[in-house]
């Protein structure tokens, strides 16, 4: 096996038998980043110098036997959306462009102090809005099993990394199925903890009550592990929560005893792809084969779950996204006429198409005479669609499903119609609405060779429950091995 | 169908939003936005009188800690970023005449 094939565990194993350095690992990656990344593009920023000299420090406290973190001298990559004091913190936009973040996002912190090492920062749509990574203000990213395709969005430079192994693992955000799409596209595993899991100290906002950081791993246990690492409850975010975290590693190859997985009704309605539905079907079989009770169910709201979050989404970012205002960091027009020029020429530069269509809505629905009308009525569908979630988990461990309603599609093919680029959301703006976990897991690939995703959802924080349900399948199944073929 | 937000309303959104917008970035959101609104209109299908709020999957209540003095940064570090600055403040164009 090749060096960037290994698993993070792997690759933990090697290092810590000194078979390999950290600082060679660290030169492979780079050279990798170098050869691939021109035509992937799922980097806006690599660190070498910096990497390299932590791997040098890395290596030498192996050498010293001193007490290593978990995750030492494994080569990691971060969203932009997260502050880090090393380079720059974008969101792939112009209006922070060469912003430096004064202090690391509470997940950066936590890796470093895991003895991770951090290669750079990840492409992205630009403030975490779309689901391609076309709306980059940086340009888009390419999904590695086919370059004419999207990796996904908004984490589709994070998924494209690790899908292409120029990282062994990555952090990516999820607002609205923000990890999970690309994880699915991609053939990565991609996990959005419970809302409160992960402290988004450090986050940039866009909606601060959906958005939550997770893990883009090639397994299961890399993902068990990266989430252990980074779960903890942080003061300086007052929705991080205040339970323990259990060690996802410790049962994790335990398969649930009388496991009984709900699937939705109403997920295999028309604008389902066949050979999504076909390739959950065959999953869910494997689960069957394993044990598993597969019981027929229904989230009756489902349908409306998609209006809902176009409306709390948007109304939370045109709130979070007024900071970038040009005074403060950020971009400003040379010249401003007056402070409201400076404001609003400096965001109509600054800012791309789909965040200013995002500003707009928000703004219109949080209007004088709207709110009730539009913001209010979401946020009580948003109930119902909590309700929902909380029934159909009174009689089943799990629910399952679908993770986009097609493979990856082709770049530019949606670009020009918003509204069919949210359809791409539907199945899994759901959990962000109700605040549960959710996984995407490799459980296929299309007769195109595209990779197809299957989303797991298990009650809030019993992320060590979905882990497990996941292991089971990955375990029994082989979806998640193959990797794609890489065009230098 | 006439569109549920039409260009006028656009301009006035865009001010309140603080975004300068050309006039076929009007038009095309005017048609845009209409389209969203239109899709969003679903949620009328539901009955919602008698439906509580969530505004936030936790339904935490008040989080407090102590007052207390902590860590902050300082101020060449809060200014490090700024487009323009002036003796330790930010500076921006006039406000008052």
């Amino acid at each position: 096996m090749e060096l960037h094939e290994l698993t993070i565990q792997q690759l933990s194993d090697e290092l810590a038998t000194k078979t390999v350095s950290s600082r060679e690992v660290v030169e492979q990656t780079l050279k990798r980043i170098e050869k691939y990344d021109p035509v992937i593009h799922g980097y806006l920023e690599v660190h070498s110098e910096a990497a390299l000299a932590r791997a040098n420090q890395i290596d030498q406290r192996r050498s010293q036997g001193d007490k290593l973190g978990p995750l030492a001298g494994v080569p990691v990559a971060i969203k932009d959306n997260m502050c880090t004091t090393e380079g720059h913190t974008s969101c792939a936009s112009k209006i922070l462009g060469n912003f430096c973040a004064p202090y690391d996002a509470h997940v950066v912190k936590a890796l470093n102090a895991a003895d991770a090492i951090i290669l750079g920062k990840t492409n992205m749509d630009e403030f975490a809005m779309g689901t391609s990574t076309e709306n980059s203000g940086f340009g888009p990213t390419r999904n590695p099993w086919n370059t004419e395709t999207v990796p996904g969005g908004s984490s589709g430079g994070s998924a494209a990394v690790v899908a292409a192994e120029l990282a062994y693992g990555a952090l990516g955000s999820d607002t609205g199925g923000s990890i999970r799409q690309p994880a699915a596209f991609c053939s990565v595993v991609g996990l959005k903890p419970t809302y409160g899991r992960v402290s988004r100290y450090g986050l940039v906002a866009f909606g601060s009550s959906l958005d939550q950081i997770g893990p883009l791993t090639k397994d299961v246990s890399d993902a068990a592990l990266l989430l252990r690492t980074i779960a903890e409850h942080d003061k300086r975010d007052s929705t991080s929560v205040n339970a323990e975290v259990p060690d996802y590693m410790a049962k994790l190859n335990e398969p649930i005893k009388g496991l009984k997985i709900g699937v939705p009704k109403e997920y295999f309605g028309p604008g389902l792809d066949d050979e999504v539905a076909e390739a959950i079907r065959k999953a869910l079989d494997v689960y069957e084969s394993a044990g598993a009770m597969i019981i027929e169910i229904s989230i009756p709201r489902y349908k409306y779950a998609l209006a809902a979050y176009y409306l709390v989404a948007p109304a939370e970012a045109s709130s979070n996204l007024a900071r970038y205002d040009g005074v403060r960091y950020g971009y400003r027009i040379k010249n401003p006429k007056d402070y409201v020029d400076m404001y609003s020429a400096s965001r109509a530069d600054g800012f791309g198409p789909e965040v200013k269509r995002r500003i707009m809505l928000g703004t219109y629905t949080l209007s004088a005479g709207y709110y009730d009308a539009y913001y209010l009525k979401a946020l009580k569908v948003r109930t119902l669609i909590k309700e929902d979630f909380d029934k159909a988990f009174e009689n089943v461990d799990c629910v399952a499903g679908p993770v986009t309603p097609t493979p990856a599609f082709k770049l530019g093919e949606k670009i020009d119609n918003p509204l069919s680029l949210y359809m791409a959301d539907i199945y899994t703006v759901t959990a962000n609405l109700a605040g549960v976990p959710a996984i995407s897991i490799p459980c296929g690939f299309s007769a195109a060779g595209l990779p197809i995703g299957l989303q797991l959802t298990t009650k809030p924080f019993t992320e060590d429950l979905l882990l497990r349900i996941a292991r089971m399948f990955e375990s029994a199944t082989d979806h998640h091995l193959p990797r794609p073929k890489l065009q230098a | 169908m006439s569109a549920k937000i039409g260009p006028e309303q656009v301009r006035k959104v865009a001010h309140l939003a603080r975004i300068k917008l050309s006039e076929s970035e009007v038009e095309q959101f005017s048609e845009q936005l209409s389209d969203i609104l239109t899709y969003v209109d679903q949620l009328n299908e539901l009955d919602t009188s008698n439906v509580e709020p969530t505004t936030h999957p936790l339904r935490l209540s008040n989080v407090f800690r102590k007052d207390e003095a902590g860590e902050t940064l300082s101020n060449e570090a809060a200014l490090a970023n700024a487009p323009k600055k002036h003796g330790g403040f930010f500076a921006v164009p006039k406000v008052l005449e």
